[in-house]
């Protein structure tokens, strides 16, 4: 780890002007991913700004009836917030999918948007990396890529995004409020992340003097209808082969609205409007479902160790949607697949 | 009278461990610790060309940087490097030259006042090298290997019985199956760390993690040129070590010399990362040929086996031994050969040679019982052995029939339909599997002294290591049962090189050893009491013979009639001694004619989603025939630890390297999966009786490795009778049920 | 293989020492300490507490886990200069007057560890996992342990004594 300056933001207001006069500056909150960067010398900041004492820590209701999430607010809190619990359980079986209790307790909402890839070669300083070091070159492509994207790749890079949480997120509309050194802006979720195309190196459409404050949510929870089901390579603490976050309006058998999410498999959480239309108006049930998944993966390219995630996908997305229209969802402690 | 021996017992360590009051070797803290980091090879294979560690220097709170150009003098011959546990060839020498032999070799080492500053500074070394070209690819080795002599050394394969190829061609049965293991690593959770206290005399006591206290003395006096009293190794508690703590790691070296060159007292605490060069299990393709009778008679075992060794040494076991061992067949030939990588050294880890061969054997055993149309359970009884056919010689005590017995109606194993696919708990098809495990006895030379005084207490003393395997309980409750005294007035030093000689603790064999050097030093304390009890005036056991006493509840007793006794304080009083020490070798004298074995019979349950191909491991029975169970208690953790480490091994374990860089890419704990606590759920584990009255005086046996031998194979197994699909690679990941 | 180069630079001093307080296991603590610490390293080696575990320095196995201000953590992924004001309660914290904590003794009890090494995480995040009342059952126990990691495989028996001390059969 590099030395760095450590100063504590006192509003956010503060926290945008020290980032905007220190461009390798760094926010931290949690810390479970920058640090752990850090010690490998693939983030090396000048100076950390402390934002975890900022009040963003609140989870309110808004005036439409959805809910604002401060980006301080702890994963685990958030999980088991009573509101989020009761009307937003993918969510929260999204968060409960993901890392470990004690990181849970330690990691903020804006953090897990924007944790980093888990690609070995993007951690491993000795290797190329066109994420870590611009222009060096993808070792992943033709390397070890069991963990890597099927859609979205570029020759650049096939890294994913790691989070369950930013899954359900997108699954469920969600936007993401930032505020910079001009007037504070909403960003779409879907819009958050990025496809690495040509530039890897940048995860979300972010700007670096912006900051995160909060996370809101529309009305719809799709608390009747729903799951998150992650496929990994052990039955716990271990990030996605696959992830499905599956959300149904249903009336009757018919499937009014459907939301659709995949994680693991791309540089950012993955949703469809095609798959999803498809399944709007259709009876829920396997010819729908295996359509959906179809449009969904259709444009899937697999590599050399991680092919197998086209197919784990399809599956994994019939099962989610079958899980959701039965009222099934997937529980995060029964490692029995319903 | 105590009987602590076969009462489970708790731990004597424990409160020590669960207060955080027992000290690992990265943990003792001393003033004017300097703090050191190593810097490491980006490439598999080359020369350094150049090192620049003026950026490193310029650091306040550097101290030094350590490099092949600089460092204080090292051994020059490979002698001094070859320790104990060594095998043949030329064993790796820490920045001793500008070689670079595998990826991630340590190339300089920064010394610093703060570990922060140690490390900040070894990211600024810059190293550039001469690369060569590497191979990291066993597969691509393959026909590059060379074969190991039958019956030439005892590692090498043994010699062949009978005709093969006849009787293959002859088999009304055969069943022909290639298996691949890949390289494994122990990953014990505490880091490699060493702690060199630099006394005011000049000595140095070490603190490292190591299973051989002794074995790392006698090394680090060689490297280091030293005088053996100038040295003192020690490893009190040991935070895991399954294998990789035998042979001394490199940092044990570095911070010696860093201590040497300082002149003060030096930490060394590897990476995570770092570890993943101090040795690992061998990736092993192994081809295992079997033939039989239709009914069931095993006729032939032909196993042949590639395995990974380093450019610079021949690291193996006797990996295709053990198929010849566990079945009785008249016919069988082995075949060892060796490919040569760019990777540091392999060594043992748990059940080394076992855990892999058996794991092949077993899971082509159950493919032999598919093609004979017979329970696979009901093969290995009609398989069954009660010779050693590689030595030709029968066993001390084998009852594996028993493990077979006991577990299977545990299991319900009668409740199995035989028919792949056949049995399912809703979306969840579920299989039964079985396998066997065997391992050996061993016995090594060791001495133990004890110290009993006049108070009652006693003081036992060994060089041998705990390395978590409960050596600390057992040697308390042996000695207590002994002696005839409470376990609270019992005392265990070990880990700690002045003390009397103990080997390596491994291969499942310091239990059994240390147990009975502990009986051999006791017989000689209560030769002593008895001594001093004849001379005291009408002494009830004045005509007593040795034999005819024993030591129970603080007293000298006749075994003849106890109402003949002297209480231990008043002998020892009254002779005018308030101690009484001994110290004595046990060696273990062997004739040869009987082979020593434990075995086990596993049985496990799974239930793969059949849409998804996720499995779990429901259940596991091990049944075990080990002789003598010393500790209920802490026998049975360990081995459910050997079945743990078997689901590891059937579903999760494989390093991963990139053979472009000749690296470890998953040199961390979260992308090399060993079992969470969510992947393990019920373990029963039975112990079968197996007295063994010729292997040793307490019939004791060794559990370390058992647990885990034959676990992968009968879950690999199980998930065949679950699903249909023979996986013969490992680990089992859920796309080889596509594939 | 690429160059790396330092965005920090050679020649730069380590920073500057940050005064904090930290309450550890009630006992306040006032110290100087570099941003760079962690609160593991602070607890290990400034401290020299060292029952709180490295395990692996990265957040993988939760051997470092500690409760900050009642919650259980990882020490290894936050900066001591974070926490100050905090309170910290580790391994070394949980027996009181010498008696051990019915976690503590339930261990021992059901020999739920081997090496002992990644022990004091497991009994601080069971005392954390308690204290969050979420796990019911043996399987919401064995998830919500799951981020200890135990290499000897002591997992059976550390459910064990976990259910034990919560009071359950």
């Amino acid at each position: 780890m590099n030395p760095f300056h450590y100063t504590r933001a006192s509003d956010v207001a503060d926290a945008v002007r020290q980032i905007a006069a220190d461009p390798s500056a760094r926010f931290i909150a949690g810390g479970t991913n920058l640090i752990d960067l850090m010690k490998e010398d693939v983030e090396r900041p000048s100076r950390l700004i402390d934002i975890s004492r900022l009040p963003l820590k609140s989870v309110e209701e808004t005036a439409v009836g959805g809910l604002r999430i401060g980006a301080l607010v702890p994963n685990s809190d958030l999980a088991y917030h009573p509101l989020v619990a009761e009307r937003y359980p993918m969510l929260a079986s999204a968060i409960l999918a993901g890392a470990s209790a004690q990181l849970r307790n330690m990691a903020s909402t804006g953090g897990n948007l924007l944790q980093r890839t888990r690609c070995y070669y993007f951690y491993d300083v000795a290797t190329p990396c066109n994420k870590r070091a611009p222009g060096s070159g993808c070792s992943a492509i033709d390397g070890l890529n069991r963990m890597h994207a099927i859609l979205g790749t570029s020759e650049a890079c096939i890294a994913t995004h790691p989070s369950d949480m930013c899954v359900a997120l997108a699954a469920l509309d969600a936007t993401v409020h930032v505020a910079g050194p001009a007037a504070a802006r909403a960003i779409a979720f879907t819009d958050f992340h990025r496809l690495p195309e040509d530039a890897p190196q940048r995860d979300t459409n972010l700007q670096p003097d912006e900051i995160v404050t909060a996370i809101e949510l529309p009305p719809r929870g799709f608390a009747a209808n729903y799951t998150y089901l992650k496929i990994r390579d052990r039955l716990s603490y271990a990030f996605a082969l696959v992830s499905v976050a599956a959300a149904l309006e249903l009336e009757g058998g018919t499937i009014k609205d459907a939301r659709l999410a995949l994680g693991g498999v791309a540089h950012k959480p993955w949703r469809d409007p095609m798959a999803e239309a498809a399944l709007r108006g259709q009876p829920a049930g396997e010819v729908a479902f295996s359509r959906a998944a179809d449009l969904m993966l259709g444009d899937a390219k697999g590599f050399a160790h991680n092919a197998f995630k086209i197919d784990l996908a399809r599956r994994a997305v019939l099962r989610a949607l079958a899980q959701a229209a039965a009222g099934t969802p997937q529980s995060q402690s029964d490692k029995q697949i319903r | 009278m105590t009987n602590y021996i076969g009462t489970a017992t708790s731990r004597v360590d424990g409160r020590a461990k669960v207060t955080g009051a027992a000290k690992y070797a990265g943990e003792y803290n001393t003033a004017g610790l300097a703090h050191a980091s190593v810097v490491t090879s980006t490439i598999a294979k080359g020369r350094i060309a150049r090192i620049d560690a003026n950026a490193a220097l310029s650091i306040a709170g550097v101290i030094d940087v350590l490099t092949h150009q600089n460092r204080p003098r090292m051994a020059s011959v490979d002698d001094a490097y070859t320790d104990d546990t060594a095998p043949e060839g030329s064993p790796f020498r820490p920045l001793y030259d500008d070689r670079i032999r595998f990826s991630g070799q340590p190339v300089a080492l920064v010394l610093a006042e703060e570990p922060e500053v140690a490390r900040f500074a070894a990211s600024l070394v810059r190293v550039e090298y001469d690369e060569e070209a590497h191979v990291t690819d066993i597969h691509r080795q393959r026909d590059a290997t060379f074969a190991l002599e039958p019956g030439a050394d005892p590692f090498g394969p043994p010699k062949p019985r009978g005709a093969t190829e006849p009787a293959l061609a002859a088999a009304e049965v055969r069943h022909r199956g290639e298996y691949f293991v890949p390289i494994e690593h122990h990953n014990p959770m505490e880091p490699y760390a060493t702690t060199v206290i630099f006394e005011h005399d000049g000595k140095l006591n070490v603190y490292d993690k190591t299973q051989g206290v002794q074995n790392v003395q006698r090394y680090l006096c060689r490297v280091l040129e030293m005088a053996p009293d100038k040295v003192r190794v020690m490893s009190p508690f040991v935070g895991g070590a399954f294998g990789s703590g035998l042979r001394p790691q490199y940092q044990v070296v570095l911070a010696t010399l860093a201590a040497l060159a300082l002149k003060r007292s030096v930490r060394l605490v590897l990476t995570r990362q770092q570890m993943y060069v101090l040795g690992y299990r061998p990736a092993m393709i192994q081809e295992v040929d079997l033939g039989a009778k239709s009914g069931g008679i095993l006729d032939v075992i032909a196993h042949e086996a590639v395995t990974v060794t380093s450019q610079y040494e021949d690291f193996h076991r006797q990996e295709t031994a053990w198929s010849g061992l566990l079945y009785d067949c008249a016919n069988a030939k082995y075949r060892h050969k060796l490919a040569r990588l760019d990777l540091s050294t392999p060594c043992d880890m748990r059940a080394p040679s076992a855990a892999t061969a058996v794991y092949a054997l077993e899971c082509a055993m159950d493919e032999l019982a598919v093609a004979l149309k017979l329970d696979p359970l009901d093969l290995r009884l009609k398989c069954h052995s009660d010779r050693d056919q590689n030595a030709d010689r029968p066993y001390s005590s084998k009852n594996l029939r028993d493990c077979y017995r006991q577990g299977a109606q545990s299991f319900g194993w009668d409740k199995r339909n035989p028919e792949p696919r056949s049995m399912r708990d809703g979306a969840e098809l579920i299989g039964w599997g079985t396998a066997s495990g065997v391992w050996e006895a061993l016995q090594v030379p060791i001495a133990v002294r004890i110290v009993l005084t006049a108070n009652g207490h006693a003081e036992v003393s060994c060089a041998t290591s705990d390395i978590g395997t409960g050596t600390y309980t057992i040697m308390a409750q042996v000695v207590a049962d002994m002696l005839g005294l409470p376990l609270d007035n019992v005392t265990i030093k070990l880990g700690d090189s002045t003390l009397p000689q103990s080997p390596v603790e491994g291969g499942s064999w310091i239990a059994a050893s240390v147990s009975n050097g502990i009986v051999t030093t006791a017989d000689a304390i209560r030769r002593e009491l008895l001594r001093l009890a004849k001379q005291m005036p009408n002494s009830p056991l004045a005509d007593a013979a040795p034999t005819e006493v024993a030591l129970v509840d603080g007293r000298l007793v006749s075994v003849r009639d106890a109402s003949r006794a002297v209480p231990l304080a008043e002998t020892m009083r009254h002779s005018g001694v308030d101690r009484i020490g001994e110290e004595k070798s046990t060696n273990f004298e062997d004739d040869g004619s009987h082979a020593h074995n434990t075995h086990s019979a596993v049985f496990a349950e799974v239930k793969v989603d059949e849409q998804l191909g996720v499995i779990r491991v429901t259940r596991v029975i091990s049944a075990v025939a080990a002789g003598r169970i010393l500790n209920p208690k802490t026998a049975r953790s360990q081995i459910i630890g050997g079945v743990v480490w078997g689901i590891g091994m059937a579903l999760h374990e494989e390093t991963l390297i990139d053979h472009k860089f000749g690296r470890i890419m998953n040199a961390n704990i979260a992308e090399y999966h060993v079992p969470v606590n969510a992947d393990v759920r019920n373990i029963e584990v039975i112990f079968v009786d197996e007295p063994d009255a010729t292997i040793n005086q307490l019939g004791i046996k060794g559990l370390g490795e058992i647990g885990i031998v034959g676990v992968a194979a009968a879950i690999a197994n199980a998930i065949y009778h679950a699903t249909g699909k023979r996986v013969r690679d490992l680990p089992i990941s859920l796309d080889k049920l596509w594939r | 293989m690429v160059e790396t180069d330092n965005a920090a630079g050679p020649g730069v001093r380590p920073l500057e020492k940050i005064p904090m307080s930290l309450t550890v296991n009630g006992v306040e603590r006032r110290l100087n300490i570099a941003p760079w610490t962690s609160l593991l390293d602070l607890l290990r080696d400034h401290l020299d507490l060292t029952g709180t575990k490295k395990g692996c320095d990265h957040g993988q196995c939760g051997a470092c886990s500690v409760l900050l201000d009642g919650r259980r953590i990882i020490a290894c992924l936050t900066l001591a200069v974070m926490q100050d004001g905090a309170s910290v309660t580790t391994i070394e914290g949980l027996a009181t007057d010498g008696a051990l904590h019915p976690l503590q003794q339930a261990f021992i009890d059901h020999d739920a560890f081997q090496c002992g090494y990644c022990t004091p995480g497991q009994i601080c995040s069971a005392a954390g996992l308690i204290a969050e009342g979420r796990a019911k059952s043996a399987d919401e126990i064995r998830e919500l342990m799951s981020g200890n990691i135990c290499r000897c495989g002591a997992y059976p028996n550390i459910v064990a004594a976990i259910q034990h001390a919560m009071g359950q059969p």
